[in-house]
């Protein structure tokens, strides 16, 4: 046993060779990169569709292709970012990867079953992407398939539909995973308070993963069902309310924006008392955060629906709630900022990319109250504003949190280091592209800018092509970034070359097959930096 | 953190909770033929109600389980019923 664990995860020494051992592995490590590279493909082609837009927006009128293809562009842009990438996003990479040995275990509780998982993974979406090859062209309604379009529209939703649906399975088995292994496999004497920060968000992640998905689930299908056998759930011209579906999706996906939230702020909670070399601040209060945006996050999806004719006091509800889940992300910030308070800091390119989480997070999260309130939210509704504010929290927030996690746990990954330089180099270029993409849209957007429109007056084109030299910098810093993390130059990793104090530091890097040869025993708190 | 010890149920109870379900179904057929108005609704999912806790409580073992799952259980319905309520909020005064 002991010469069996003294191996590399990376190294194969199981009955198949080469790519084989990787597609049968039930190892949660193998599994956590198979989902980044994965990822990392639908990422680059969501980033060329986003480019592709930046393109055509660059002047007012038709430049290379017309609105119905670009109609098609930003749906298919939606569908692979948000499905394919930012909700599996940290919790499927990070989460495998890391997760069990934070809690000190050698795998996860269902090894197979997270296998299986990212299968389905594949196949959700390689049927989703197929929609944009069959039938009659790509779907146009947006990633969100508004009713009574999506049941009416000619364009190949149902593959979409259903990739989404087949994804999201794959959701519900990764949280059903990581809810048992968290409460079943912690190292002896680690309590719920004795674990570090990361593994307490994907907890809060994986009920909402759990209880949340199955509602768009049944919902997708519904759209399905409408299309095909004009049942009339949503569909007024049939008897059906299209407000119902607004509900059913935004009843999931808004607490999806915390499936994709949840993780990013639980890597970040782990790589600032790393980097200050300090007692994360609050601990309990970050804990219990996490599970306070999980629970409050389920009862405000209806913010997103002000302007959808929904009763008067339906709004009011909605808006106060939707103030209330800015509390525990406040908590989250100011205890990030006074953890940093005279901590001895030291400016390494994860750290960095911490910082531009929470700077680019609080721009997004502040914008999120205007969005909140009722009054200011009827005039930017559907206007370019509604664009930033979703990229600041989801490309600022999760893509930097991304990142960030990246650069952490990159060396304990692969057992190498990377270069210091360029990797900041390339947080320069992403940092100062993102903010020059995205803030003019802010502007454009209360100037009155819609959102999903193909064409614009001339007064925006000033924004509009600031945003495309931006995202000329993004692309940029990106493929700089991927440069230096994919060239196998980097010396040999220490064990703990961050000098953090969770379990993963303690093991070699790259960690053996199972991750402990003797699990530890937990005696005390998991920041223990004094 | 084991729970290692197994619980096993008398036949006969199955037999009582079986018959239990019976009877509350044949109460659910018996009442559609009874004009409740608006109640009537409300009476077929209390009825139903009723089923699934001695369904929850005997067959899929809540009674003889750790506390903790029942945390759970409970947990998931209050955010189901929330759900549905704040849905209404729309639905009602619209």
């Amino acid at each position: 046993m002991a010469e069996t664990i003294a191996h590399s995860y990376l190294e194969n020494t199981g009955k198949y060779k080469g790519i084989l051992a990787w597609l049968t592995t039930t190892d949660h490590k193998r599994i956590g990169l198979m989902y980044m590279y994965a990822m990392m493909i639908f990422f680059i082609v969501g980033v060329l569709l986003g480019e592709l837009m930046r393109l055509e927006l660059f002047r007012p009128g038709q430049q290379f292709y017309n609105a119905q293809t670009y109609n098609g562009i930003f749906t298919i842009h939606g569908i692979i970012m948000i499905f394919t990438v930012v909700i599996p996003g940290l919790a499927a990479v990070f989460g495998n990867f890391s997760m069990p040995i934070m809690i000190g275990a050698h795998d996860v509780a269902f090894p197979r079953l997270n296998l299986f998982s990212w299968y389905l993974f594949i196949l959700g979406a390689a049927i989703a992407l197929s929609s944009q090859f069959l039938g009659n062209g790509p779907p146009d309604t947006g990633w969100t398939f508004y009713a009574p379009y999506s049941t009416q529209t000619h364009t190949n939703v149902v593959a979409a539909v259903f990739g989404a649906f087949v994804l999201g399975f794959s959701s519900i088995l990764t949280g059903l995973n990581f809810i048992v292994t968290i409460h079943r496999l912690r190292a002896p004497g680690m309590t719920f308070f004795r674990m570090p920060l990361f593994p307490w968000s994907l907890y809060a992640t994986a009920w909402i993963q759990v209880l949340a998905t199955p509602i768009v689930g049944i919902t997708l299908l519904m759209v399905i069902a409408e299309r095909w056998l004009r049942i009339g759930f949503f569909d007024p011209s049939l008897g059906g309310d299209p407000i119902l579906y607004q509900h059913l999706f935004w009843i999931y996906s808004h607490p999806a924006v915390y499936i994709m939230i949840l993780p990013a702020m639980g890597v970040i909670t782990e790589i600032i008392p790393t980097f200050a070399q300090r007692k994360v601040f609050g601990y309990k209060a970050i804990a219990l955060s996490s599970l306070a945006i999980a629970l409050v996050g389920y009862f405000v999806w209806a913010h997103h629906m002000y302007t959808s004719g929904m009763s008067i006091t339906a709004r009011w509800v909605f808006s106060l709630l939707t103030f209330l889940v800015a509390v525990p992300s406040a908590i989250k910030v100011f205890n990030w900022v006074t953890t940093m308070y005279k901590g001895s800091i030291s400016v390494k390119p994860p750290f960095l990319f911490a910082l531009g989480f929470i700077f680019l997070f609080m721009i997004g999260g502040l914008t999120g109250l205007s969005l909140g309130s009722l009054a200011t939210d009827i005039h930017v509704h559907d206007t370019a504003y509604v664009v930033a504010h979703f990229h600041y929290i989801i490309f600022g927030g999760v893509g930097f949190a991304f990142f960030a996690a990246l650069h952490y746990w990159y060396p304990k990954m692969y057992g190498r280091m990377y270069n210091f330089r360029r990797a900041n180099i390339a947080f320069g270029f992403l940092f100062v592209g993102f903010n020059l993409l995205y803030f003019p849209q802010f502007v454009i957007g209360i100037m009155g800018m819609p959102r999903r429109y193909f064409d614009y007056l001339p007064q925006f084109t000033l924004g509009q092509q600031i945003s495309g030299f931006g995202g000329l910098l993004l692309l940029i810093g990106i493929i700089l970034m991927i440069a230096n993390l994919a060239s196998k130059r980097g010396a040999k990793a220490p064990d703990n070359p961050w000098g953090g104090s969770t379990l993963e530091w303690t093991i070699p890097s790259p960690p053996p097959v199972e991750n402990f040869h003797e699990l530890p025993v937990i005696t005390g708190e998991p920041y223990n930096y004094e | 953190m084991e729970h290692t010890e197994t619980h096993i149920t008398d036949y006969r109870v199955y037999g009582w909770v079986l018959l239990a379900l019976l009877i509350f179904t044949t109460i659910t057929i018996t009442v559609t033929w009874i004009d409740l108005s608006a109640l009537t609704v409300m009476v077929a999912l209390i009825i139903a109600s009723i089923k699934s806790f001695i369904v929850l409580r005997y067959f899929m073992h809540l009674k003889f389980e750790s506390k903790l799952f029942t945390v759970f259980v409970v947990m998931v319905l209050s955010i189901y019923v929330l759900v549905i309520a704040l849905t209404f909020f729309d639905y009602l005064l619209r």
